[in-house]
């Protein structure tokens, strides 16, 4: 017998199918145009050969029987579950008509496009939605709760983003020799069974900690990292950035900050009016002068000096003016007003929080609080590596600007083994993104003006070019200023996943004119749309993906019978609806978003991945230093003030607190105690699982043995408490609703708290007739409200609600 | 001689994550069945004084590892060990592995059917 030929085929992991945010390195096994097996690519920088459960499942993903193959369209009402298959001409020739209509009568904004976590999903219906003329593309989470948070709020204190250093930009990664392995790290709110995320590959850490990394681990379950810790701080959810303040105190009082970086890259010696609390500006005190230059105080001469934002000096010349203590400036008005400088103020500030006092919030002893902030102060290098939970709380941006303040005032900015600027590979970004624009944009600024959110919220005025999830979703109930009449969902499952209150969420889906979904599989949501449109997975895709570095190719290696990537299917439609669209093919579009890599997408494919060289913005380290962040190469870091922002002037410019501070959230035994009457114990949620991505993979067979059901996990006290078994099932109920679980008793978590795990939704069970696979059943989100997100439109409670626990 | 050659796998249970990798590695490899893997991994949280508690994932081989017979004498590593995200998995022979353990603490060396 004749052996069939095998191809081995190299590509880059980036899809929804199978859920993988992405980087590694895999071979795919073809024969006959199928996969055979899919292997770890021992070459490759990114995971060097490692692969997670999800992805060596991938033959049961791509020939799963229930795989969507066909567009569908809906003949029935909708959620009835009356599908009809049709060409995709047929699909495209209804939904292009359809959708018309709706641009015709009520505008292109009465449309919105929402997405799920972002995987390679966001540039395609960017392309989509911006070709159809609507700015409401929408990261369907309450408070767009993760990670854009955390990325605007960098971009707005110290210009780009930053994550851990494990020497990923690097071919040569641990073995390079200019990086150092951190003595420590702090593992703030993340558990390794979240392998990849944030656009990171989380056994990095693993790494580290075997070439001799310590590990604080910030967590109230003892995760792994926590089990492993050289110090573990249990807090109580939400307490986070109390504990942040607390670590400051600590590393300010102690002197562990580094002077250097404080005098000459941050804002501390720039001066804040006492009479009104607000950055003193050059326009107060001379008549012609800026209002975005600043002022500080020359001790030698007794005068105040500018600081010129146009050339990032002061003027006159001043090496290190004033860094604390008082002045006095007369201002235009002829008023002389006493000033001190920003560093006075933050520590002002960072003083509230002494280690008492945050022990009390947060539950940590005051003896952990001190030993662990000192061991990451005096850690040459120390990084730190925050999880989603940062963003899922309303306080998420005064939380961050204290997380970053520790990593700059250690002088662990963009060194070796500290917190590194992640740029996009070559700065070749497809999409508008947080400090980025990106090839794929809004033809117009004018377009941009119906934009939800935008009005009322700075961040989305000036980085998060997404609708605020809360305010669309009001607004498809309130039809105020607009109505929204249809909604295109891709790769995305708020019934089941995203969406917090997701019984109002199918109520919304319900009072909408025309909704498009396109997915891999039938989801509860998907039950509510009028066509379907299946995805490909990654390996019968093409694709680019710049997040961070390296730039990487997405090689197609199979096609699964009628199933197009979600590139080609907004392709195809954006066409249709954009006469003056700009590329003939998705090849022309990859080539122009990695242009300034200097390759053909022809060529990416041949090399699969590719390193930014010495030299450029996205290579480390010392990149404020060399002048490498800002357009105008000057020393510094992309802010109004070319520093690093103890105190924020894009925060105080939005009329929000522009120092860090600590505010308790909105439902916890603390904030509400006539619900913790009821309602005794804290919910957290969202813990991951090793085997699934939020709501997917439940019908992989491989991966549902190992995880099969919904899981709370209970403290055996607590358990004994309320008479509950391990393995038994229970409700978990609070005002808003309730879901059934089956009780994990264990130590993990502490007494107070229970954990439940999220995304549940049973495939196995009926679709149609309303049934919608289950998802009432298990689903936590039944218990989050959505509205309850911080002051600038961010950040939502989904780790620290209210419940209690009885058995089913 | 032969006892010399004989094989086994060495895991680090102290940087095992419990990331079941190597379960759906070797599911795949051998096309096993949901339930059925050469590998099992287990959760175990140890009690200990002062009430403080240790976590540890355990990978065990069942009787249906077969150390990758089919992969190792074409060269390659066997699935799992290959595709582990803590590289907490060795593959040699009993004696090298031995001597391994003998440098580093929370090891356990496997010699399966
Ligand atoms: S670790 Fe993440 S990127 Fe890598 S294969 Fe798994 S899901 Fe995909
Ligand atoms: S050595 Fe091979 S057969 Fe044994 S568990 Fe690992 S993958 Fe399975
Ligand atoms: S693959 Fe490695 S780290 Fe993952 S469970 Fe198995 S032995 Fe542990």
């Amino acid at each position: 017998m004749k052996r069939k030929e095998r191809k081995l085929i190299k590509t880059t992991t980036w899809s929804a199918g199978p859920g993988c945010h992405g980087g590694c390195g895999v071979i795919a096994h073809i024969e006959d145009g199928r996969l055979i097996k899919i292997e770890g690519d021992k070459e490759h920088p990114w995971n060097q050969g490692r692969l997670c459960a999800r992805i060596l499942a991938m033959k049961q993903y791509i020939e799963h029987p229930s795989r969507l193959r066909r567009p569908m369209i809906n003949t029935g009402e909708r959620g009835k579950g009356k599908w009809k298959e049709v060409s995709w001409d047929e699909a495209f020739d209804y939904i292009e008509k359809k959708m018309k209509a709706i641009r015709d009568e009520y505008g292109p904004e009465s449309m919105i496009f929402a997405m799920g976590t972002g995987r390679d999903i966001g540039p395609w219906i960017c392309m989509l939605a911006y070709a159809y003329g609507s700015p409401n593309v929408m990261f369907a989470l309450s408070g767009n709760a993760c990670y854009s948070p955390r990325i605007a709020a960098l971009d707005t204190f110290q210009g780009d983003y930053c994550v851990f250093d494990a020497a990923q930009w690097l071919q040569k990664r641990y073995d390079e020799p200019r990086f150092k392995v951190p003595e420590c790290m702090i593992v703030w709110g993340y558990n390794i069974h979240a392998t990849c995320p944030d656009n990171l590959f989380g056994h990095w850490i693993v790494d580290l900690m075997k070439r001799g990394t310590k590990i604080i681990s910030i967590d109230p379950r003892l995760s792994w990292f926590a089990s492993r810790a050289k110090y573990w701080l249990r807090i109580r959810p939400g307490t986070d950035s109390a504990l942040a303040m607390g670590f400051l105190y600590v590393i300010i009082k102690e002197g562990l900050y580094d002077k250097n970086f404080l005098n000459n890259w941050t804002n501390g010696a720039h001066l804040i009016r006492k009479d009104t609390n607000k950055l003193l500006r050059e326009s107060d005190i001379i008549p012609e002068g800026k209002n975005d230059n600043f002022v500080a105080w020359d001790e030698k001469e007794k005068r105040p000096i500018v600081w010129d934002t146009s050339i990032l000096e002061y003027r006159p010349y001043v090496k290190s003016p004033m860094i604390t203590g008082n002045c006095k400036i007369k201002t235009i008005d002829g008023k002389l007003v006493v000033c001190h400088t920003v560093w006075d103020a933050f520590c002002k500030k960072v003083f509230e929080y002494d280690p008492e006092k945050v022990s009390i919030i947060t539950g940590v002893p005051a003896k952990d609080i001190i030993e662990a902030a000192r061991f990451y102060g005096k850690g040459k290098p120390a990084s730190i590596h925050w999880g989603v939970p940062i963003d899922m709380t309303p306080n998420i941006t005064p939380l961050c600007h204290a997380i970053a303040s520790m990593w700059a005032l250690t002088g662990n900015l963009d060194i070796p083994g500290g917190n590194v600027f992640s740029r996009f590979a070559f700065d070749a970004v497809a999409y508008a993104l947080p400090g980025a624009e990106g090839v794929i944009k809004l033809k117009s600024k004018e377009q941009d003006l119906p934009r939800i959110g935008a009005d009322k919220y700075g961040p989305f005025r000036k980085f998060i070019w997404r609708c605020q999830t809360d305010t669309a979703f009001e607004q498809i109930f309130t039809k105020k200023p607009y109505p929204i009449k249809g909604m295109w969902i891709q790769t995305c499952n708020p019934l089941a996943g995203i969406g917090m209150d997701p019984k109002k969420w199918e109520e919304a889906l319900k009072r909408l004119d025309f909704v498009v979904g396109v997915d891999l599989f039938m989801t509860p949501t998907m039950e509510y749309a009028d066509v379907v449109l299946p995805a490909a997975t990654f390996l019968e895709k093409d694709g680019v993906r710049s997040w961070w570095v390296p730039l990487q190719s997405i090689n197609k290696a199979l096609s699964v019978n009628e199933c197009k990537s979600d590139a080609e299917i907004n392709f195809e439609l954006a066409k249709r609806f954009d006469p003056d669209f700009k590329w003939n093919t998705l090849e022309e579009l990859f080539d122009e978003i990695i242009k300034p890599s200097g390759l053909k997408f022809k060529e990416l494919k041949e090399k699969v991945w590719v390193f930014p060289p010495e030299g450029h913005p996205s290579h480390p380290y010392h990149r404020h230093e060399k002048g490498l962040l800002r357009p105008d190469r000057r020393p510094g870091f992309q802010t109004p003030s070319g520093r690093f922002e103890l105190y924020s002037i894009l925060r105080e410019e939005w009329g929000l607190e522009p120092m860090p501070f600590h505010e308790e959230p909105p439902f916890t035994p603390i904030s509400r105690p006539d619900l913790a009457k009821d309602y005794p114990l804290i919910l957290s949620t969202g813990r991951r699982s090793p085997v699934y991505f939020y709501s997917e993979h439940r019908m992989i067979p491989w991966l549902r043995h190992l995880d099969p059901d919904p899981v709370v996990e209970i403290h055996p006290e607590t358990a004994k408490e309320y008479g509950i078994t391990n393995g038994e099932w229970v409700f978990v109920e609070n005002w808003m609703g309730r879901a059934r679980f089956k009780a994990k008793v264990t130590p993990v978590v502490p007494q107070w708290m229970v954990m439940a795990a999220h995304g549940w939704w049973f495939p196995e069970k009926k679709g149609e007739e309303n049934e919608l696979y289950g998802v009432w059943e298990s689903n936590i989100n039944q218990l989050i409200p959505m509205n309850a997100h911080g002051k600038d439109g961010l950040g939502a409670p989904i780790k620290h609600l209210l419940c209690k626990i009885y058995r089913a | 001689m032969e006892e010399k050659g004989i094989k086994g796998l060495l895991i680090d249970y102290e940087y095992c994550t419990g990331c079941y990798t190597c379960v759906v590695a070797c599911a795949q490899e051998y096309n096993w069945p949901e339930g059925i893997s050469g590998i099992k991994v287990m959760e175990i949280v140890e009690n200990l004084p002062g009430g403080k508690h240790y976590l540890v994932y355990l990978p065990f081989p069942t009787e249906v590892c077969t150390l990758c017979a089919s992969r190792t004498k074409k060269g390659l590593e066997p699935a799992c060990v290959k595709h582990c995200m803590a590289g907490c998995m060795k593959y040699g022979t009993i004696s090298e592995l031995a001597e391994e353990m003998g440098t580093k603490k929370r090891m356990v060396l496997y010699r399966p059917r």
